[in-house]
């Protein structure tokens, strides 16, 4: 089912959460809402499940105008950032206990939450009580409470925000996998680029209740709309009003008489990659990101003088 | 164990041996004194009996009443955005800070002969006041406050995310009330229900005004107590304390073992 978001707006008190917003989400595409904290991205979330209201605006959920019909009836699974379990329940009830208010047979139940539990790899784990599950298992026991009503649309709201970091790189593959498996039209929301990334077929980029830009991962990094996206999508240097990637800066092993004089302030060795602190002949500081053997035959030490080719910034209007 | 440890438990235990052990058991002590025939006798008299009777008759309808009107009202003053909120919440509390002999007053001039709704009442044939009507109305303001206050705490912790997960996976209001709501809240509830119970069954101010103390008629356990006390007849009143005493410790008791129960099945 297709998601749409027409012109909504929402406040929250004199709090605007959400300026005019428009967004629209293809039918089984995998999509992140993409911005940092107080942007607005989980109220949009909520809105199109149902659990805010708009002020103005319109949700659309395959067609059809949901903006005044309450949650439960909007065919919608979410999955609270912070899982939300039924802690007096155990994981068989919490899983079927959207089949249970429906008043499906226990056997049917009993079969559902089953194959779900399968799914997201609990099995075994039914009778136990959410107390007793690591993040990461409340993480797919929630989403396998979601997935059972069988929702037109998911919802995720950071989820994996309050994981580790290895839990969290696992559950991102295997989001990614399941939505291949099952092709539900999702929405997560995140506030880490790289998660986004990683994940999502598009991003929606928000900042202070707007939609900056949307696209696919690798056009908002090679074309950003503007400075907010260039800056929050991969790393950027800033050299007044222009910004230039690391990445596309180059050390040059020997001065052509092309480059740039820089001084050689600090070396990280980040593994693969490495980052190079530099400053320029004109004292402003910029840092380059070269890989682990282009340093090693560069050479590259603290203190060194070396030359660098700037690539063409890019400036953006206003 | 240091000296100060020794200290501050000897001084507690000292001060609650004093204050309530101590009668507890001289209670106990006098009660069975002359042995058990005179005890038996005495709460097998017919109005002992009718005093036992009408004490759970009033416990059995107010604190049900008590139960539903305390959650409900948690329910407002902890989810509810309105204005007065906060005076609403103070009101709340009215009752713990009003004497029970003036609640039974104030009663009297509302649902009394000459009251407000006197006549109206007298009308339609309903006698509220040196009746059991009045006597439940009366228990019930009294401790009207343990189950609102006992709940709100336990409903700010469960928080909203639960109630909302349930909203999304098609739950009505009603059924996230009673599967989701109700057993998140249950301890809170059930202390709440413990301490009201409690404190219906023990009401004698208000209680002692609205009835008229009629022997037989609209005598509760306290009042009883209080008559037997007051008519010489120390066994009497020795023997319905017990049951009272007797009465709230099942009520604790029965509660703990509950809780216990279900807290296993929960860990389990």
């Amino acid at each position: 089912m297709a998601i749409e978001a027409r012109n909504v707006g929402k406040n929250f008190g004199d709090f605007v959460a959400l300026e005019d917003v428009s967004v629209t989400v293809g039918d089984g595409a995998l999509t992140a809402l993409l911005g940092p904290s107080g942007s607005g991205k989980s109220t949009l979330l909520r809105i199109i499940a149902g659990l805010e209201t708009p002020d103005t605006g319109e949700v659309l959920i395959g067609g059809e105008d949901v903006t005044h019909s309450p949650a439960r009836t909007r065919g919608v699974g979410f999955v609270f950032q912070h899982y939300a379990p039924f802690k007096h329940m155990n994981v068989h009830d919490n899983v079927g206990f959207g089949l249970s208010v429906r008043k499906r047979p226990k056997a049917e139940i009993q079969d559902r939450v089953k194959e779900l539990l399968g799914l997201v790899r609990l099995d075994g784990l039914a009778s136990r009580y959410p107390s007793q599950l690591s993040g990461g298992q409340l993480q797919r026991m929630a989403l396998a409470r979601a997935l059972a009503v069988q929702p037109q649309v998911l919802l995720l709201d950071e989820p994996f925000g309050a994981l580790d970091a290895q839990v969290r790189a696992e559950l991102r593959e295997w989001l990614r996998r399941l939505h291949e498996e099952i092709h539900v039209t999702t929405i997560f929301v995140t506030h880490d680029q790289e998660e986004a990334m990683e994940v999502a077929e598009q991003i929606v980029v928000m900042n202070k209740g707007r939609v900056e830009q949307a696209g696919a991962p690798r056009d908002l990094y090679e074309s950003p709309a503007n400075e907010f996206v260039m800056s929050f999508i991969g790393p950027v240097n800033r050299l007044g009003d222009a910004f230039v990637r690391p990445h596309d800066i180059q050390i040059l092993a020997q001065d052509d008489g092309t480059g740039t004089e820089a001084l050689v302030e600090r070396v990280v060795h980040l593994g693969f990659e490495v980052r190079v602190e530099l400053k320029l002949h004109d004292g402003r500081d910029i840092w380059a990101q070269v890989t682990r053997e282009n340093a090693q035959e560069l050479e590259l030490r603290e203190g060194q003088i070396l030359s660098v080719r700037l690539p063409s910034p890019r400036v953006f209007a206003g | 164990m240091s000296f100060r440890k020794l200290g501050v438990r000897t001084i507690a235990l000292g001060y609650l041996a004093l204050l309530l052990l101590a009668p507890v058991a001289m209670i106990f002590y006098r009660t069975f004194e002359h042995g058990l025939s005179p005890v038996w006798s005495s709460i097998t008299q017919p109005n002992a009996v009718h005093a036992f009777w009408l004490s759970l008759e009033i416990v059995a309808i107010a604190v049900p009443l008590n139960t539903a009107f305390g959650i409900g009202m948690a329910l407002l003053l902890e989810r509810g955005h309105f204005r007065g909120k906060a005076v609403l919440g103070t009101l709340i509390d009215l009752p713990f800070a009003i004497s029970p002999v003036v609640v039974g007053l104030s009663l009297v001039l509302v649902y009394g002969k000459t009251g407000w709704l006197g006549d109206w009442l007298a009308e339609q044939g309903i006698q509220v006041i040196f009746s059991v009507p009045g006597m439940v109305i009366a228990t019930a303001v009294v401790s009207l406050p343990f189950v609102v206050r006992e709940t709100m705490p336990v409903l700010r912790e469960l928080g909203i995310d639960a109630e909302q997960a349930a909203e999304t996976l098609g739950a009505s209001a009603w059924q996230t009330f009673w599967r989701i709501t109700l057993p998140g809240i249950r301890w809170g509830v059930v202390y709440g229900v413990v301490l009201t119970t409690a404190r219906a069954l023990g009401e004698f101010g208000a209680v002692s005004i609205v009835s008229g103390r009629i022997e037989g008629q609209t005598q509760t356990l306290p009042l009883f107590v209080q008559d037997r006390f007051e008519n010489f007849d120390p066994t009497g009143a020795y023997t319905a304390a017990v049951v009272l005493a007797l009465l709230a410790l099942g009520t604790l008791l029965a509660m703990n073992l509950l809780t216990r129960r279900t807290h296993r099945k929960v860990a389990a």
